[in-house]
């Protein structure tokens, strides 16, 4: 590998291509789109966690003055729900189409039963309460207990397990060694049980979209979403346009998490604009958002950890059981196989059971599934070591996983970046420094997969010597700055002359999602190869301007250069003046590249965490945070730190206030910022961060994903902090001030009686 | 119902629009005056996207009807920069890499704007309380506080150098 040192672009903290768009309020995102002719579209939802659809009558609304198209589950393609799977990436086209319309029953309240176009939107929303509904009502269940009682609502009759209907629509397993006989040989096991609730990703911009669809069925989809491609194939199959008639444009997004990698509003818009031959603009409310997106499930896991005197660990059991909503999907995947993977255990089960019950379907969440994983192993590590007497860094840095070690979910590791983030943990100042009274210091670390996968990029030299890049991943965190870094960085000019550019779906090549910590991992593998092609191109027109072989043509800083005197002696040719005689020299210069990325590499992180309980008012407050990740290499420093400062934050919310609450009708009760309570900037210390740099072999530019793993030890680290604060563990989220009084007052409880 | 016929000053320039009784200072600004850089998070001032001056007060359009505009002052992100020329903390946001998605960073600005207007040495504490209001869910807010009190030294030193 060779990684380009000295570098003057790659590492340095440039101004993102797309930021003066945004610190001036021009960007364009979704909801900022208008068209002329445009109308507003709105959902009527329902109002019962589950019942069966027995009929829709529209007719009053259709009637309405100004209401221009109204359409149901009858004009969206149906995939059997019963037959095979119909996979589209991750998402099955069967859930897909219920999860936009409920079809026959609705399974949460908030699921959209109907939809209208009008020419305002407060017409749309008087349609919406004109629509009669005929719901036998069912029972329901919200909890995991209750959805895998015997005796519980079935949500759908055909999924089976164990031979019988049940809420449990999947299993997974990662096996290694012999469970039973590594049990034997400790000399400490702790086993416990850990329960987290529904959390949403929390991006600000709620879900919009504007869609025109021509009388020729030609279709333009302005949306929110982290993925163009994503939302031109699932609009395709469910409305039956094919996807050569899509464009799908990505407006600049507002966050999603993993929260927008699905569509809930395209197809609707889609079929309203086609009935009504009008523009179709719809934009959820907060309260939607709360309702009827997102969140990630809510978890009861059970973890069993032995070790031996000398603290290796000898076995573990993990059983994760998670909500997958209405729909089965919940990130099993992500609990059951990351939870373990920074450890070398010879002996280990992990179990992963997906639950449906009556809320709306989960969506993925930052390192889905690994944060809840995470939370219970870290948990039970913690307690391990100490009644093994030892530091806990210490106690994971015996178990570390390294390179050769084998992942519980298959891989041999390369050499990883573990065991650097946790000496540099345990080296750090914070870890060393003293704490007062009622401050206690928690550890945790945490792994995520990454991943490659499809991208394509396309570089075009302009006129006049400048570069445009074009790739198909919507930049949410900062992408394009990395790869104006890269690219200015191999062709040897300023990251300036680097026009950055997200393209359409009917513009760029196939690229999938921006999630999974994929997205500068694969786009700067295309960028960087097509760049490759182009400076080949270069050196050759240099060649046949200098009558030499291309061989002898070197590039560097920007220009063409002999590679030595016995070249030839000729002066520079930049890339100015190559471009300015390209019509003559062979025509226009520019490469694409397409591929199907491979070779991304696991990333893992330790934090540390300092908190402060008020014990009078049961307020935890994080007061120091220091988050050491192996980063690969960071093109751009300041949005790697941002990555994770930002999963950070989240993962503080999750520990401590975050939650979905139900009302005794099977509601949510806090559809809004007010009450679901995520961190605002008083609530938040300074996040330091420590950057680990262990280049991915496989990556020309040494690139990992950064973005999931922030979030994945937050949750272990705050509870083993509040532990060694208080010498009392919480074994449910969030521990938020009313549950920190219970568990403070329950042995003054235990002495009264 | 009749629309309302609103006379107001926005972002220094005098604005006249229509709007029903019942619409928002949000609304009129994205719907009616196509000024999209506020935001709508959360239409309950809850999360601060929509952040705007009215009179040098700080609020959220979303709680404000767009009536009660007749006869002040509005500033709201697009009156920021002057020109081509950035206000200091757009320029310290976009060094220090205080924004990632960029959805809550007009009401961000807005918020520290009106901060620094106030205050104009404020601790990270004051800096901290007082953008409370203003949501952010990408950047766990430390570069945004550091940005802000960055531009507040800056400007501290360049007064003092005037004087």
């Amino acid at each position: 590998m060779n990684l380009v040192t000295n570098n003057k672009w790659i590492g340095q903290r440039t101004i993102r291509p797309d930021g003066m768009d945004k610190v001036t309020g021009r960007a364009q995102f979704a909801a900022d789109t208008t068209m002329p002719g445009m109308i507003w579209g709105k959902v009527l939802r329902s109002p019962h966690p589950h019942a069966r659809i027995k009929s829709i009558d529209t007719s009053k609304a259709e009637k309405l003055a100004g209401v221009k198209a109204v359409v149901t589950a009858r004009d969206i393609v149906d995939f059997p729900i019963d037959k095979g799977a119909v996979m589209l990436g991750i998402q099955d086209m069967r859930w897909m189409c219920r999860n936009v319309m409920a079809r026959d029953k609705a399974l949460f309240p908030g699921h959209p039963i109907a939809a209208v176009a009008a020419t305002t939107e407060a017409i749309a929303t008087e349609a919406c309460s004109l629509i009669e509904v005929d719901y036998e009502v069912l029972p329901w269940s919200i909890e995991i207990d209750d959805a895998i009682r015997p005796d519980a609502p079935i949500l759908h009759e055909f999924n089976k397990f164990e031979g019988k209907p049940s809420n449990i629509a999947g299993r997974i397993e990662h096996k290694k060694g012999d469970l039973a006989e590594g049990f034997e040989k400790a000399d400490v096991v702790i086993e416990r049980t850990f329960t987290t609730r529904p959390v949403h990703q929390g991006y600000i911009e709620p879900h919009a979209c504007l869609i025109s669809v021509a009388p020729d069925g030609k279709t333009t989809i302005w949306s929110s979403s982290q993925g163009q491609f994503m939302v031109r194939a699932m609009t395709a199959h469910l409305t039956g346009i094919p996807q050569s008639d899509i464009r799908a444009i990505p407006a600049e997004i507002g966050g999603g998490f993993g929260g927008k990698t699905i569509v809930y509003l395209e197809p609707l818009a889609t079929l309203l604009a086609k009935k009504s031959g009008r523009p179709v603009k719809m934009v959820m409310t907060r309260e939607e958002v709360m309702r009827a997106t997102g969140p990630t499930s809510g978890s009861k896991s059970t973890v069993k950890i032995g070790a031996t005197k000398d603290g290796k660990i000898v076995a573990a059991h993990g059983t994760f059981y998670l909500q997958a909503g209405a729909f089965p999907g919940s990130p099993i995947r992500g609990a059951a196989g990351c939870s373990f993977t920074p450890y070398d255990i010879p002996n280990l089960l992990s179990e992963g059971f997906d639950v449906c019950s009556n809320r709306s379907k989960v969506a993925a969440y930052r390192a889905p599934g690994a944060p809840i994983g995470a939370y219970a192993v870290e948990c039970v590590l913690d307690e391990v070591a100490e009644a093994l007497k030892m530091d806990p860094l210490d106690f994971r840095l015996k178990n570390a996983a390294k390179e050769g070690t084998k992942a519980a979910h298959g891989p041999i590791f390369p050499r990883i970046g573990y065991i650097e983030t946790l000496e540099a943990a345990k080296n750090s100042d914070h870890y060393k420094a003293p704490l007062g009274k009622l401050q206690g210091r928690g550890v945790a670390s945490g792994f995520w997969f990454n991943a490659g996968g499809e991208s394509s990029a396309q570089v075009n030299i302009t006129e006049d010597g400048n570069v445009v890049v074009t790739t198909g991943h919507p930049d949410i965190g900062g992408s394009r700055a990395g790869i104006a870094n890269i690219c200015a960085e191999l062709l040897g000019i300023d990251y300036r002359r680097v026009s950055v550019i997200i393209g359409d779906t009917q513009t760029i090549g196939f690229s999938n999602l921006t999630g999974g910590s994929r997205v500068l991992f694969a786009s700067s593998m295309v960028v960087t190869q097509s760049t490759d092609k182009i400076i080949q191109t270069l050196r050759e027109r240099a060649a046949k301007i200098w009558e030499i072989d291309p061989e002898a043509v070197k590039w560097e800083n920007g220009a063409a250069h002999p590679v030595s005197p016995n070249a030839g002696q000729f002066e520079p040719l930049t890339l100015e003046e190559l471009a300015e005689k390209a019509p003559a020299m062979g025509g226009p210069i520019g490469a694409g590249v397409q591929l199907n990325t491979t070779g991304a590499d696991g990333g893992f992180g330790t934090h540390v965490c300092d908190v402060e309980v008020d014990v009078d008012l049961g307020i935890a407050r994080v007061i120091r945070y220091t988050a050491v990740q192996d980063v690969g290499r960071a093109i751009h420093p300041g949005y790697v730190e941002g990555q994770l400062q930002g999963g950070v934050a989240q993962g503080i919310g999750w520990a401590l206030n975050e939650e979905y609450i139900y009302t005794r009708e099977g509601k949510v009760d806090n559809p809004g910022f007010l009450d679901y309570r995520m961190p605002v900037c008083s609530d938040l210390p300074m996040l330091d961060c420590i950057m680990v740099e262990v280049p991915n072999p496989k990556h020309p530019q040494g690139v990992k994903g950064v973005g999931e793993v922030p979030l994945v030890p937050v949750m272990a680290a705050v509870a083993n902090a509040i532990y060694n604060a208080l010498g009392k563990r919480f074994y449910a989220l969030p521990m938020s001030p009313p549950k920190v009084l219970e568990v403070l007052e329950a042995p003054t409880r235990e002495a009264a009686e | 119902m009749a629309k309302v016929h609103v006379t107001t000053t926005i972002n220094g320039e005098p604005m006249e629009f229509l709007c029903e009784p019942g619409d928002t200072m949000l609304d009129a600004l994205r719907g009616t005056l196509n000024l999209t850089g506020s935001k709508e998070g959360c239409a309950s001032g809850d999360c601060g996207a929509c952040s705007i001056t009215l009179d040098d007060r700080l609020i959220c359009s979303c709680l404000m009807l767009a009536v009660e505009s007749q006869d002040h002052e509005i500033r709201t992100i697009e009156g920021m920069a002057n020109g081509e020329k950035l206000h200091p903390l757009q320029q310290k946001f976009l060094e220090m890499a205080a924004l990632q998605c960029g959805i809550c960073t007009s009401g961000m600005l807005v918020a520290s704007d009106a901060l620094l207007k106030k205050n104009p040495d404020p601790s990270e504490e004051e800096v901290r309380f007082w953008l409370a209001g203003n949501l952010c869910r990408c950047t766990g807010y430390d570069k945004i506080v550091r940005a802000v009190m960055e531009t507040a030294q800056e400007l501290q030193n360049q007064e003092m150098r005037a004087q």
